[in-house]
């Protein structure tokens, strides 16, 4: 049945609502990119989200439509999801250890305390 | 923009650990979630949270998409340029949000190919009030003002979910939905203090409009163990009428204020309660419309099929053979 439409451009367009046209089949929508963006110079880039595309030049161009249409951005990365290798959520433990390395917190050094016991015997 | 997530009441529900899940992983996954801490793609998640989560952030993402078409019938016949040019950023908007969207649910495992299938095949839903026409430009005014109100509700709420993917994208569509909602307040309140032909015709778009911004947030919850369930699991974030509370408790006051009228006459706040009282929208034809019967159902996918065929040959011009495809991790 021909659809029929306020919109002239899809009277004009004469569709059918039986139609099965359309349907995808596998990597139609390409493969993923991960966006990496830097708002400002000096600053680090940052991972914004990901874009599909079929090639890096055509991600750079999706991603800048994506995630730079507002604010400030210099500057724009673009990685094949592939190519990225994280870590596990479930090996989180691997940092677990970090807040108890006290020999790496300037904090740890009482450096003043050791002077002042130092001064107080040479007066003695 | 967007319509909460349609919970058919006749889902049977099967008990939340599926066969063979670890009760100690769901005991884990749980205390993550009480404590405020966000669920990462690849964690541990019960398969009811991966499939529920699937179907509502697509279900929002096909909103997005379809959600363009209404307003996108009057970019050609916008009056004035800074309309048009405004018009068109906020249907660009739509349609990026729809890819952050897709981006989000295809961390869960389904690819954006089967969403658009199922999109286009009827199998996945939208939110019902797109299925209505934008009559005139009022129509386009109203929506992209209490339509994207009625959205910001939702997405709002659900921003504060225990999905990190789906959070992200809602903080970032929240931010741009701003910039809608001053626009259409912007449009509206410009035809309600124009001349008696142009209050008019927002008076009419709006009496058009109101039944589906009714049904926008669903009928009331039946509360099951499933919606509890969900709620504990921070993917349901609110019931149906509490979101519809607070959108007529923000809204009405404002339409009143210039001066228009609602086709509700016992639409009224208690302030005994402070709840708003209504007459019960028709959700006869809330159903109707949601099972393909509404007068936009037939065209919005046709012209969804149309794009897909008619961009066919420039994807398979460029698309490269076997090219691996990886999941988004994030």
């Amino acid at each position: 049945m021909k659809i029929k439409s306020l919109d002239p451009r899809i009277e004009r367009a004469q569709l059918d609502s039986d139609s099965q046209e359309g349907m995808n089949s596998p990597m139609d929508q390409f493969q993923t990119y991960e966006v990496f963006e830097q708002k400002k110079r000096g600053t680090h880039h940052i991972h914004v989200g990901s874009v599909h595309a079929p090639n890096a030049e055509l991600a750079s161009v999706f991603a800048k439509e994506q995630y730079t249409r507002r604010g400030q951005c210099v500057n724009l990365w673009v990685v094949p999801t592939a190519a990225i290798y994280a870590t596990a959520y479930e090996d989180a433990d691997i940092f677990e250890t970090t807040p108890s390395k006290y020999h790496r917190d300037p904090e740890s050094y009482k450096v003043m305390d050791r002077i002042q016991a130092f001064k107080q015997k040479q007066n003695a | 923009m967007y319509g909460s997530a349609y919970i058919d009441p006749n889902t049977q529900f099967e008990g939340y650990l599926a066969p063979g899940e670890d009760p100690a992983l769901l005991a884990e996954f749980e205390a993550r979630i009480a404590a405020g801490d966000k669920i990462e793609p690849r964690d541990w998640m019960p398969a009811l949270y991966r499939k529920q989560l699937i179907r509502m952030i697509e279900q929002h993402a096909h909103s997005e998409i379809i959600g363009a078409l209404p307003e996108g019938t009057w970019i050609t016949r916008a009056p004035g340029f800074r309309r048009k040019l405004a018009l068109m950023a906020k249907v660009q908007d739509e349609v990026g949000h729809a890819q952050l969207l897709y981006n989000a649910a295809e961390t869960l495992g389904k690819s954006r190919e089967d969403m658009i299938n199922d999109l286009l095949t009827g199998k996945s839903k939208y939110s019902n009030v797109f299925n209505y026409p934008a009559m005139t430009w009022a129509d386009s005014a109203v929506i992209a003002w209490l339509i994207d109100a009625a959205a910001i509700v939702n997405q709002l709420a659900n921003s504060k979910g225990s999905y990190g993917p789906y959070s992200r994208a809602l903080d970032r569509i929240c931010a741009e939905e701003s910039f809608h909602l001053k626009y259409g307040h912007d449009n509206v309140v410009f035809l309600a203090t124009g001349t008696p032909k142009q209050r008019q015709m927002v008076q009419e778009a709006l009496t058009r409009w109101w039944e589906p911004i009714m049904h926008f947030f669903g009928p009331p919850d039946n509360v099951s163990q499933h919606t509890e369930v969900l709620m504990r699991w921070k993917v349901k974030m609110d019931t149906n009428d509490n979101m519809r509370q607070m959108f007529l408790n923000m809204y009405v006051p404002k339409i009143w204020d210039l001066g228009l009228s609602l086709p509700d006459p016992d639409l009224r706040k208690n302030e005994e309660t402070g709840k708003w009282e209504y007459t019960e929208p028709n959700w006869e034809t809330f159903k109707q419309v949601i099972n393909g019967h509404g007068p936009c159902n037939a065209e919005r996918l046709a012209v969804r099929r149309m794009a897909e065929e008619k961009g066919r040959w420039v994807r398979r011009a460029i698309l490269k053979e076997n090219t691996p495809y990886a999941i988004p991790l994030s």
